[in-house]
């Protein structure tokens, strides 16, 4: 199935990833030696990440979602979690919470190895996901730094509406900002900002493009396990920078040259040379055994087109770009259009457009157990994108860091089935066009 | 009416998953519209202002067999949304003209989509409330979102709703809210006098029935119970946290007082005392609601408490003022609000050497005996540190 299929070991990488591992090697060795060198720290949560506005104030910049998913990625998530049960945490809760506060209990050392430094503030964009807010208080209570929150309506009839617009501006203006003022000395210079939304704006439109080839036959990306290293600088410590525009100029050039060849996409055992089933997938993918998982899928010849969980950390292919001209108020519509603050059928009716835009064969849900914000009422999702699109959808069960969660063997039994279930309504449907 | 009477009446109400009372409510008078409202607090003055019926929708209880509601979830999500859909797919909530889903959670929040979608012919708003407890800015957008309310309500019920109609109706529930007080007070001060399962119901009948209805009942109840001398036992003073959202099966209230222990303060149905002091009856009554939450409202799981020093300030305070010897943390299984919360909840507690204990449970929880040996040790353990 892979041209390049080699040892495991010999993971087949594009250049774009690499030049990413550096960047987010950069950043953890920035955050390890902040402290030393004069500079704050905060933390923030990806989706809704004011990056841009944290970077006029010169914070270095923590994303706690990011060290569990290299945890996860690391197999050290699973001990942060019992460590974190153990002092009381329950069981049912997010073990992406449970995988941070594991780690702080355990002498709070980042994946590259060295102790990460006790944030100065915790900026809490509270949106899409009502555990952020109880995460922050956790992480607070352990830390005892100040705490700035920005409360983002949820937009449960599918618009962004002039109040909530008006309200994420007015708690940028009145608290948000004056206590990133205050904790990092540095007066606010709203033409900084600017500048760095202009950056962002450049970097989304690569970003969409990129994400956009995959509408093509066969697609030169994979939009999900692939599409989760592309949506990194963007979505976290980097938006805004101008490493991150010539990150996404590079990767672009990456993916119109392997499109020019016709290429499928890079996978950790070189590129996928037959596509034989186009998917749309909804929910994050587990981090714990991701090239296990990710393998399930390119070994059948698998090529996820377009996902929804590359969108949790801004939705840009429905036109939004951060605008230099309006800079509070484009804050306030990126983190209002994340996607998990959109509504269930804004969600459902995306979701629609991608199995239509990007000629999907099939929907499958990666239904995750910690995570509520996508996974409650995805079970009526699938029924009705499987009855708007007349596409077999498919539903498995993982989790974000818990080890625990991931049954390689009933993923795999599962995806398999539902892999041939799709083949043969292709078959029948081609069978039909041909009579 | 006698206790026995009032207490049964409240019991049929409570066993009745057909909303029958509620269904004549509305047929007595042609027109009658009712919205309905999950846990844990919405606005209803605003609804009873447009001339409809506020009616508390709290899942299936352990009566209710959920055959459809569990192909809607996954097995890690509580149980009060699937016996919610249950409820609605086998037309129990057909006498609904409307629901509104509070902010409360994900899986609520999710619930609301899941209705707008399922439920296509009914009105569906998700009430946003703020998490900025600044006035000029969390208010301002609270009374905005108000006013979108209370003209969705006025267009759903065919009422214009003046300033007038809901200054009256935030009379009616200041009234409500203070019957309410009074009954915690007394139940507070001889909690033999006043069991919780008995309070619980009385507080669920509040769910259904007309406010001034709710407000006389209380009021009988509390000249009734006082009218009759109850056993006064040896039980330790306790308050429960949890139960804010999915609802403790009738069983496990009456566990906990069976086990050794007066349940002197609760967080049940806390939308009908959400508000700690009467709202103003004049002036702007949007502005006032709004004030009256931003300034005076109930701290639970699902707000934020904007400041470290008073995380758990709320249910210690609660503790001090009724006298309670200990905590029994009671929360739904897979409750995000109340399993994140308890641990900093129960930080709080030691650092004023309050004890604490905790178990899970589901809306569904048949077997009660596991619950009455937790309750039963904590009560003994407590009243053994007393003797010391």
């Amino acid at each position: 199935m892979n041209t390049a299929a080699t040892d495991t070991e010999d993971v087949q990488k594009e250049e774009s990833m690499i030049l990413q591992k550096a960047m987010i090697s950069a950043n953890y060795d920035a955050l390890s030696t902040a402290h030393e060198e004069g500079k704050k720290i905060s933390s923030t949560f990806v989706p809704g990440n004011l990056n841009e506005l944290l970077m006029c104030f010169d914070f270095v910049r923590n994303l706690p979602e990011i060290n569990a998913l290299q945890a996860g990625m690391r197999k050290k998530s699973g001990g942060y979690i019992m460590e974190a049960e153990r002092s009381g945490h329950s069981e049912d809760v997010c073990t992406y919470v449970k995988s941070d506060l594991g780690m702080m209990s355990k002498g709070q050392v980042g994946p590259n190895g060295k102790p990460l430094p006790t944030p100065d503030l915790l900026l809490l964009s509270y949106t899409g996901c009502f555990t952020f807010m109880k995460w922050f208080e956790l992480v607070r209570d352990q830390y005892d730094c100040e705490t700035a929150m920005l409360h983002v309506p949820y937009q449960a009839d599918g618009k962004i509406t002039e109040n909530m617009r008006h309200f994420v501006v007015t708690q940028l203006k009145e608290h948000v900002i004056p206590t990133l003022e205050r904790v990092s000395g540095i007066k606010f210079d709203i033409d900084r900002l600017r500048e760095y939304l202009r950056e962002s704006a450049k970097a989304e439109d690569d970003l969409v493009w990129v994400l956009q080839s995959a509408k093509n036959r066969p697609s030169p990306i994979d939009a999900y396990f692939g599409g989760v290293y592309y949506c990194g600088p963007i979505f976290t410590a980097f938006r805004g920078t101008r490493e991150t525009t010539d990150y996404y100029k590079s990767l672009r050039v990456e993916v119109e040259d392997r499109l020019a060849k016709g290429l499928g996409p890079v996978t950790p055992e070189g590129t996928l040379d037959e596509e034989r089933i186009r998917l749309v997938v909804e929910g994050p993918p587990n981090w714990t055994h991701f090239r296990d998982f990710w393998k399930m899928f390119y070994d059948e010849g698998v090529v996820v087109v377009a996902s929804s969980y590359t969108k949790v950390g801004g939705v840009y292919d429905f036109g939004f770009r951060h605008d230099p001209d309006n800079p509070l108020e484009t804050l306030a519509d990126y983190c209002l259009g994340c996607y998990t603050n959109h509504s269930l059928p804004s969600r459902v009716d995306m979701l629609c457009n991608y199995m239509d835009e990007y000629q999907a064969d099939g929907f499958l849900v990666n239904s995750i157990k910690s995570c509520n914000s996508f996974s409650a009422g995805q079970l009526l999702m699938l029924r009705e994108i499987e009855e708007r699109t007349g596409k077999p959808a498919g539903f498995i069960e993982t989790d974000l860091v818990d080890p625990r969660y991931f049954s390689s063997a009933n993923v795999k039994n599962r995806l398999e089935s539902y892999f041939q279930m799709i083949e043969q309504k292709k078959a029948r449907g081609q069978d039909r066009t041909a009579a | 009416m006698a206790l026995e009477e009032i207490v049964e009446h409240c019991q049929n109400l409570y066993d009745d998953l057909d909303f029958s009372s509620v269904n004549r409510w509305k047929n007595a008078v042609s027109g009658r519209k009712v919205v309905g409202h999950m846990p844990v607090y919405v606005p209803r003055e605003l609804i009873h202002a447009a001339g409809m019926l506020p009616v508390g929708i709290l899942g299936g209880g352990d009566q209710l067999d959920v055959i459809h509601g569990d192909a809607y979830y996954q097995s890690y999500i509580c149980r009060i949304p699937r016996s919610t859909i249950e409820l609605a797919v086998t037309g129990r909530l057909d006498v609904l003209d409307g629901m509104l889903f509070p902010s409360t959670c994900d899986v609520i929040r999710n619930l609301s989509g899941m209705w707008q979608l399922k439920f296509q012919d009914k009105f569906v708003r998700y009430v946003d409330v703020p998490q900025d407890f600044d006035l000029d800015v969390g208010g301002a957008f609270y009374t905005r979102e108000l006013q979108q309310l209370r003209d969705d309500l006025a267009e759903l019920s065919g009422n214009e709703i003046t300033d007038e109609a809901l200054n009256a109706s935030i009379a009616l529930y200041n009234e409500n809210r203070r019957a309410i007080s009074e009954l915690y007070a007394y139940r507070s001060a001889q909690p033999w006098q006043v069991p919780t399962p008995e309070v619980y119901l009385l507080m669920r009948a509040g769910m259904l029935l007309p406010v001034d209805e709710h407000t006389s009942l209380i009021h009988d109840y509390i000249a009734a119970a006082q009218a009759v001398k109850r056993p006064v036992r040896d039980n330790c003073r306790v308050v429960v946290n949890g139960l804010f959202c999915e609802q403790p099966p009738l069983g496990l209230l009456k566990s906990i007082e069976m086990a050794g222990c007066y349940i002197v303060d609760d967080d049940f149905m806390l939308v009908a005392r959400w508000l700690l002091k009467d709202v103003p009856t004049t002036g702007d009554p949007l502005r006032n609601l709004s004030h009256a939450f931003i300034n005076y409202s109930v701290e639970t799981s699902c707000k934020y408490v904007p400041t470290r020093e008073a995380k758990g300030k709320f249910l210690i305070d609660s503790v001090r003022k009724t006298h309670a010897e200990g905590v029994i943390f009671s929360s739904p299984s897979f409750c995000d609000p109340a399993l994140l919360d308890r641990p900093m909840l129960q930080k709080a507690l030691t650092t004023q050497g309050i004890p604490y204990t905790a178990f899970k449970f589901a809306e569904n929880s048949g077997q009660m005996q596991p619950i009455r040996e937790q309750a039963g040790t904590f009560a003994d353990s407590i009243k053994l540190w007393s003797a010391a």
